[in-house]
Order: structure tokens, then C-alpha cells, then sequence
């Protein structure tokens, strides 16, 4: 029998709000441990929490730019559990009534495209973070101590819910970053895993191809990476399929992902499924959010990544414009002129192992140098496109003709400058060497730009050494 | 010689301002008063011997965080927790130059009706020592009742105003849901909880409501008032039409010495000119109290979970984080609140929500609507506030049930967040019966009219017969 995966998706994202959600905690990554908290994020007797308002705006305009609608009416529940990382004894979350319901994210494929469902975006509050020293696994149980930091403790989280419309590992990954990339063009998050700004859970279950079932489903969670992602998704598929083919049933649990030894052990089955005991949060009023504020919202919506996507798609066939959109190259590569496919090429290949922030790259320099590529040397291309994010970078110093690469033609005009500049020189070898781009600059002026820049920083080197 | 246990804040505020005594010569007199009579009456779980103010000193209910003071909530699992930030209404009191006099006793994080759930011991009824002065905000009462302080606030979340000042012969008011922040109020059940002063008269009630009153950026649910705080003037109830609902002055268990004193206030009512008919609730007082018992519970099952020992407060045990919850919440926390606390999450537990919770959000949309009815007809609705006078120290201390009951009248407004003032209206017994007057939303200057001019015309005398 032949298997189709189905996989749902979960994704938390931190909102770059200057505060805390609901306190004026002001939120900063790396502070010392505990140095932005308040009675209200410890969860002081008697404090009471009071909405960010940035952040509802922010979630709003997710919603709009996921396709959602926005609730009139959306509530905030207390979702209850102990742990020493929920000072309240309960997170301030949303339930039944969320702010954002019911939008969609196209995602382009090589046949067609698909469609994933956005059952909702609700906003609500992070835990703190626990850190469990000793003991086996790093986990509470069996640790000696838990040391928590309250600095995390109420950042607004923003949480998204795919509907099960994603059929493969692959889809799975290139939908996480295209929403990584929606998110982060919002200017909502700068959605980086590393920071702990976007985490996700992934749903899977399998069917029989050609079914509409949705048989139980796996969690797995702890991802910390799309490609540990699309690893592990694939990992549980096999799983899950082995187990029907061997006349098994797949139970209900939640997997803890570790990519050290690629197993996903389980954390709970659904027997120890928690109750969270939702409460309407007494403590707030209902979220009205005014139908100008949605609708100004509306209007600030950029062109996101998936509309883009789909524009360069007919220039550069989708998976390059794809490639371009979720690195955020794109915009560089509509400012840089010349033959489309060409530009893309080489900002997907050559400019992108660079790592060179695109936007700090004129693009008028960099289309010259592109369209030279084929009549200057590999090697003076690849020094051109290393030093295209610098200041006052010109392709015309790397560009072949005109340009003095020799030694003995560089040597004289290296002397005279330094001839000329005496005290510059006394600087230098006294330890002032920032002094070496003053000297390279003078260089420059007398080539009129022509002079090959590592040349003359080595002979440069070399003379000052003296 | 100032006599602490007759003068009035607004006496009180009259001789400091002409110069006759200084607001720390006035809160030395009260300080003075408490060295007397606390430790008989034990009003007080904290003092503070310095006067922080020149205004008429205050005495706070030990729910209401006060910066630098220690705020225990009459639990053990706070003992030694000391706010490092004011209360809303501990500021505007500081504001308005009232210093602070102390922290006062009540039952466990106001759970109760007698002062008797307090981990720290009972207070008792400045009228009759062997008697409780009711709760929780019973340690306010007492020390106004005592002599002890010249009014206090109190919290009110089932009664915990109006049922203490109704058992100690004082003023109290449990205002609008919603005009008094609860910021840094240790919250019992928020949808609930308000503060409010217990005084001697109505014009120090509404004297102190207008400094605590108002809309707090830092409590979402407050809003503004729609009328300045007015203090009272008028003499006589003339075009006021004053409804008495049966279901609320004939409910079981009501003293007929509490039934006479208000049946013979409610004559009074007629003749200052005011319009009487009779009024019926019959939901709001069958399902007020058991909806109660559904719904405080709940939220205090949510709001108590913070005390787990992990930042502040007590802790118990070393070892493992499991254990440690269970020791520190076990040692921590006395009965009635641990009856609430699974109460309240039996209630919210998946599966039981819409039966218990989720049920009792309707019937209080019920109440609510039933009470608005009522007063489409009336300006205002009375009743007693409490079906007993001061009971005996113990009485119902094994039969939580019949505890309960002493709030079976306060708790219908309050679940339709109605404000409600309770005013002396005579005695039982040698002790105190108090009348409940109910309004409309925002009708506090309306409560303090006719409860101004039913104190003027009742002449109930304030001090405590056997302290006279």
C-alpha cells in the first residue's frame, strides 16, 4: 500500500515589541539573568497584567498578511500548569476566541502549488526560562537544581496553526520558511531560531493514499532547525507507516526531538495529556480591536514574500525566485540591472557564499560587475563580489582593463604617497595602522580607482613595515 | 484629649486643618489607642509607629499591598512578604496625605465570614468580644468599631465589606465593579474583588471612595466615573422610589431581631418621603449563593497558583520541584482556602467546565438581568445585609456551610456587580443589625443620599455600647 503523510504545523514567533506583553519589562536578548523582570511578571501578589497594544497591532497584521480575518471579539484565557517557569501558575494565552482565524499561505511548487490552511494566530505570553543543572537529560526530573530566569518570562508569542495540508517533509520546510520570511518582512519578529524567536511543533500522522482520514498523530517537538525538521518528519513517517504495516496502531504522544542522536524519544503519551483548566482571563477585558485600526493596518500590509514569489517566478522560474525571496536577495536583485537569469545565478550562488548583507550593497556597482563576469579573471570576481557590501566599493577597480595590477607599475605611486605623507607614516608604525585605508585611499585618488586594492594593500604592508 | 473612638474623619480632618491637632498628634492618639485595646480586639497584624502624612490616618486590610510593609493576606504562605511597590489605593491614600496606621487582620485571602480563617487568629467585635465582627474584612471593621482607627478599607468580593461593617454597627461599601482598581490587591476572585471603606458615617464613606475611586491604567477593567463623587446632604428620601425585594428580607435563616430593626428602617424610608414597594428577586437569591460557590472558588483556584514557593513567601522542602509544591502549598495554606482551591479546580476541570463554570456564568447573566429589572422600577432596593447579628467566636467554625449562609444576601448584587452600602440600622440583641441598599451601576452618590439621610434620621450611635 502506498502512504500519504499529513502533516500540521505549530509555530511560535517572539514579536519585536520594545516591551513585555503585559508589563513594561523592556525586552532584551542576552541581558544578565533576571535583570528585566517586575512585580508583574514575578507574578507578585495582586499584580495585574496590562495588554500591549503594539503587540495586538502586530498580531493583527500577521493575521491580515496570513489572509485571516479578525476577530471582533477575542479573549484571553489563563491556561493553567505548575511549573517554575510559569511564575502566575498559569500562562495568559487565547482559546476559543482568538484574534486571527481562518487565512491561507500559498506555497509554489514545481506542479502547481499548494495551499495551507491558517486555522488561527493567537496571541499570548512566553514562560521564563528554566535552566535544570545536573541530572541526566537536562530535564526537571533527576536535575539537582533549576535555576529560572524571569528576563524571557511574558514576551509576546505569537502562535500560528496549520491546518494537516502539508503532504511532505520538503513542503513542511519550505513553508516554514516562507512564513520565517512573511513574519520577519512584517517587521513583527526578527524570527530567528537561534535566539529562540521562532520555534515550532510539527503534527504528523499517515493515510492510505487516496484517503480523506486523519488517522492519530505524533507531536514532535523541540525542532531547531527546517532541515532537523524535515529530517525528523520523515523519520516519523517511516515510523509511523512501519507500525501500520506491521499491523500496528500509532498512538497519541508527544516527541522530544534530539538531533544528537537522531531518535525522537517520547515525552508524554496521551494519558498524562495535562489539563489546562482554561479560564477566561478575569483579570482583562475583551479584545475589541476598532475596524480603523484593522483597516489602517491593512493599508501598511508590504508586498510579502508569497505575492513576490509568484511575480519573480515568471523571470526566474519559482524555485530561484523562491531561493531569492525566503534569503531576502530578492530586493537586491530587482535593484541590480541586467539579464535576470544571470543576476539571480550568481546572487544565489557566488554573492550568497559571500554572506555579505545585500542590503548594504549598491546595486549599480554590482550589475557593472556582473556584467563583466565572462571578460575579467574568476579570481578578480571573487574579490569584487567579497568586497561589494563595503563602502565605496567600485567595480571598476576589479574590472580587467584599466585596471594596474602590477607590482612595478603600483611600487612608484605607492612610494610618492608615502613620500608625501610623512607624519601619516610616523602614525602608522607608532601603532595607529587604521591608518593603512588613508594610505590605500590616496593610492586610489592617483589611479583614479584603477589600482588593483590588494596590491597595493600588500605593498603597502610591506613598505610600512620598514 | 481626642476620643478615638467617637470622632469622625471628617472631625477629624476639621481639627487638623484648623490647627488644633497635627496629623502625627492624631495618628498617636489612634497608635495610642491600639497599645490599649488590640490586644484584646487583635484588629491589627501589622502597625506602623511613624505618621507617613498629615491627613487622617488609615488603617488597611492586609489584602492591600503596601509598600514596605510586610502584606500577608492572613495567610502563612506570605509571612514575611513585603511589596516592593504600592497598591493603587495604598497610593492615592498616600496621595491624599493619609498616613498609615497599620495592616489589619482577615480571614485567609478573604475567604471567609468571620475573621476566624486567619492563620494569625480571629479578630473580635469591639460590641461583644466573644463574638466575631465578621469578615473577611473583619480586622477593618474592628478597628473602626474599636476606636482603633478613624475608617479603613476593606475588600468585598462575596460580602467581605458589608457584612463585617454591618456586624460591627459601621458604614461600609462594596462599590461598582470596576471604580476601584485592584492593582496590587491580592486577588481572591477577580471578577469579584472590589475595594471599598469601612467608616462611622456615610459622608467619610463617601469622602474615602472619592481618594480610591477612578479609573487605574494598570487594572484594565476599571473605568472612569460617570459623575464626581458627591458627599452627601440631603436630610429626607422625598422622589425616591425604594423597592424590598421579598426573596431578600424574608430568606430562611433571617433573626427576627435582624427582620424588626430593618422592617422598622424601611418605615423610616416612608416617612423622609420616599416611595416604598415591594420588589422580587426570586433567582438572583436561590442560585446567588451556590453560583458564588462556583465561581469564586474557580478563579481562586487560578489565582492562588502563584504560591508555589519558587519567588517569594514561604518554602518547605529541598528536594524535588513536585514535592516541594506540595509541602510548601500544604504548610502554607490553611483550610478554607485549600477547600476553595479544589473546589475551583474540580469546576475547571476538562469535562466539568460547562456543567459548574461555564453554568454559573449564565446564571449570573440571569442575576444580572433580574436585578436590572428590579431597579427599572426602583431607584433603589433594601434588604438586611446580613441575616444575623455578630455571632459567638466558633459557632460556625466546623460547618462551613452554615458560614457561607451569613453572605446569602450580600452575594446577589455583588454577582451582578451592583454597588451595595450597608448603614446601621438599629440593634439586636444589644448588637448591630445592618440595612443593605442596593442600586443601580454607578449609583454610589444615589447610596450615599439615602444612606446620609437614614444615619441622620436613624441616630444609631456609633461606639460600641460597653465602650461608651
Amino acid at each position: 500500500m502506498s502512504w500519504e503523510p499529513v502533516i500540521g504545523l505549530e509555530i511560535h514567533v517572539h514579536l519585536k515589541t520594545r516591551t513585555k506583553m503585559f508589563c513594561r519589562c523592556e525586552l532584551e536578548y542576552a541581558a544578565g539573568e533576571n535583570t528585566r523582570t517586575c512585580p508583574v511578571c514575578l507574578a507578585h501578589p495582586g499584580t495585574l497584567p496590562v495588554p500591549n497594544v503594539r503587540a495586538i497591532e502586530m498580531t493583527i497584521l500577521l493575521g491580515l498578511g496570513l489572509g485571516c480575518e479578525i476577530a471582533e471579539n477575542a479573549i484571553f484565557h489563563r491556561k493553567h500548569y505548575f511549573y517554575p517557569d510559569s511564575p502566575k501558575g498559569y500562562q495568559i494565552s487565547q482559546y476559543d476566541e482568538p484574534l486571527c482565524v481562518d487565512g491561507k499561505l500559498s506555497l509554489q511548487t514545481a506542479d502547481g502549488g499548494i495551499v495551507v490552511g491558517i486555522v488561527r494566530a493567537h496571541l499570548e505570553e512566553d514562560a521564563a526560562k528554566s535552566v535544570h543543572m545536573g541530572g541526566a537529560q537536562g530535564r526537571i526530573s533527576g536535575a539537582d537544581r533549576t535555576l529560572v530566569d524571569f528576563n524571557r518570562a511574558g514576551t509576546p508569542l505569537v502562535e500560528i496553526v496549520t491546518a494537516p495540508d502539508i503532504h511532505s517533509s520538503e513542503h513542511a520546510k519550505r513553508f516554514l520558511q516562507l512564513l520565517r520570511q512573511t513574519v520577519v518582512e512584517l517587521g513583527i519578529s526578527d524570527a530567528e531560531m537561534e535566539k529562540g524567536s521562532l520555534r515550532f511543533d510539527v503534527n504528523v500522522s499517515v493515510r492510505p493514499e487516496g484517503s480523506d482520514e486523519l488517522r492519530t498523530r505524533t507531536e514532535l517537538k523541540n525542532m531547531n532547525s527546517f532541515n532537523f525538521a524535515a529530517k525528523g518528519i520523515d523519520r516519523e513517517i517511516q515510523r509511523q507507516i512501519q507500525v501500520y504495516e506491521s499491523g500496528g496502531q500509532v498512538e497519541q504522544e508527544t516527541m522530544h526531538f534530539d538531533p544528537g542522536n537522531e531518535s525522537a524519544p517520547p515525552l508524554r503519551s496521551k494519558e498524562e495529556a495535562q489539563d489546562y483548566r482554561y479560564l477566561p482571563e478575569p483579570d482583562l477585558v475583551p479584545l475589541a480591536p476598532p475596524r480603523e485600526l484593522v483597516e489602517r493596518l491593512r493599508g501598511e500590509l508590504p508586498e510579502l514574500p508569497g505575492a513576490r514569489i509568484g511575480r519573480l517566478a515568471e523571470e526566474v522560474g519559482f524555485e530561484t525566485a523562491e531561493g531569492l525571496v525566503t534569503s531576502g536577495r530578492d530586493r537586491l536583485y530587482e535593484r541590480v540591472a541586467g539579464d535576470r537569469r544571470e543576476v539571480a545565478n550568481v546572487l544565489m550562488n557566488q554573492f550568497a557564499a559571500t554572506g555579505i548583507d545585500p542590503a548594504t550593497v549598491n546595486a549599480d556597482e554590482l550589475a557593472k560587475l556582473i556584467e563583466a563576469r565572462d571578460r575579467i579573471p574568476r579570481q578578480a570576481f571573487t574579490e569584487a563580489l567579497a568586497a561589494s557590501g563595503d563602502k565605496g566599493f567600485s567595480a571598476e577597480a576589479y574590472l580587467g582593463d584599466g585596471q594596474i595590477t602590477e607590482t612595478r607599475d603600483l611600487e612608484p605611486l605607492v612610494d610618492q604617497v608615502l613620500a608625501a605623507n610623512p607624519q601619516q607614516v610616523e602614525s602608522y608604525r607608532s601603532g595607529k595602522e587604521g591608518l593603512l585605508g588613508f594610505f590605500i585611499g590616496q593610492v586610489m585618488k592617483e589611479t583614479e580607482g584603477r589600482a588593483n586594492p590588494k596590491v597595493v594593500n600588500d605593498l603597502l604592508r610591506e613598505k610600512l613595515k620598514a | 484629649m481626642i476620643d478615638t473612638l467617637r470622632l469622625t474623619a471628617e472631625e477629624a480632618e476639621r481639627l487638623i486643618a484648623s490647627g488644633e491637632v497635627s496629623g502625627a498628634e492624631l495618628h498617636s492618639a489612634y497608635f495610642d489607642a491600639i497599645g490599649e485595646r488590640d490586644e484584646e480586639l487583635h484588629a491589627y497584624l501589622t502597625t506602623v509607629a511613624e505618621a507617613d502624612g498629615d491627613g487622617v490616618p488609615i488603617a488597611l486590610k492586609d489584602v492591600i499591598s503596601t509598600k514596605g510593609v510586610e502584606t500577608t493576606a492572613g495567610s502563612k504562605i506570605l509571612a514575611g512578604y513585603v511589596p516592593v511597590a504600592d497598591s493603587t489605593v495604598a497610593a492615592r491614600c498616600k496621595e491624599a496625605g493619609l498616613p498609615l496606621l497599620g495592616k489589619t487582620n482577615l480571614d485567609e485571602f478573604a475567604m471567609g465570614s468571620s475573621t476566624e480563617n486567619s492563620a494569625y487568629g480571629p479578630s473580635r467585635n469591639p460590641w461583644d468580644p466573644t463574638r466575631v465582627p465578621g469578615g473577611s474584612s473583619g480586622g477593618s471593621a474592628t478597628a473602626v468599631a474599636g476606636g482603633l482607627a478613624p475608617w479603613a478599607l476593606g475588600s468585598d468580593t462575596g460580602g467581605s465589606i458589608k457584612q463585617p461593617a454591618a456586624l460591627c454597627g459601621l458604614v461600609g461599601l462594596r462599590p461598582t465593579y470596576g471604580t476601584v482598581s485592584r492593582a496590587g490587591i491580592v486577588a481572591f476572585a477577580s471578577s469579584l474583588d472590589q475595594v471599598g471603606p469601612i467608616t462611622k458615617t456615610v459622608r467619610d464613606c463617601s469622602r474615602l471612595y472619592e481618594i480610591i475611586a477612578g479609573r487605574d491604567p494598570c487594572d484594565s477593567t476599571t473605568v472612569d466615573l460617570p459623575e464626581p463623587v458627591a458627599v452627601p446632604e440631603a436630610e429626607d428620601l422625598k422622589g425616591l422610589k425604594i423597592g424590598v425585594p421579598k426573596e431578600l428580607n424574608e430568606a430562611e435563616g433571617i433573626e427576627p431581631g435582624v427582620s424588626e430593626a430593618v422592617r422598622a428602617a424601611i418605615e423610616l424610608c416612608r416617612e423622609l418621603g420616599a416611595e416604598v414597594g415591594e420588589s422580587t428577586l426570586p433567582r438572583s437569591v436561590e442560585y446567588g449563593l451556590p453560583c458564588y460557590y462556583l465561581i469564586a472558588p474557580s478563579e481562586a483556584s487560578s489565582n492562588l497558583a502563584r504560591y508555589d514557593g519558587v519567588r517569594y513567601g514561604i518554602r518547605v522542602g529541598n528536594g524535588d520541584i513536585r514535592t516541594m509544591y506540595e509541602r510548601t502549598r500544604d504548610a502554607g495554606f490553611g483550610d478554607e482556602p485549600k477547600r476553595r482551591i479544589m473546589l475551583g479546580t474540580y469546576a475547571l476541570s476538562a469535562g466539568y467546565y460547562e456543567a459548574y463554570y461555564g453554568q454559573a456564568q449564565k446564571v449570573r447573566t440571569i442575576i444580572r438581568d433580574e436585578f436590572r429589572a428590579a431597579l427599572d422600577q426602583f431607584d433603589l432596593l433594601v434588604s438586611p445585609t446580613s441575616p444575623t447579628v455578630a455571632f459567638p467566636l466558633g459557632a460556625k467554625t466546623d460547618n462551613p456551610l452554615a458560614m457561607y449562609l451569613s453572605d446569602v444576601l450580600a452575594i446577589p448584587p455583588n454577582m451582578a456587580g451592583l454597588p451595595g452600602l450597608s448603614i446601621p440600622c438599629g440593634l439586636s440583641e444589644g448588637l448591630p443589625v445592618g440595612l443593605q441598599l442596593i442600586g443601580p451601576q454607578f449609583s454610589e452618590n444615589l447610596l450615599f443620599r439615602a444612606g446620609h439621610a437614614l444615619e441622620h434620621a436613624l441616630e444609631f450611635d456609633v461606639v460600641p455600647e460597653r465602650l461608651r
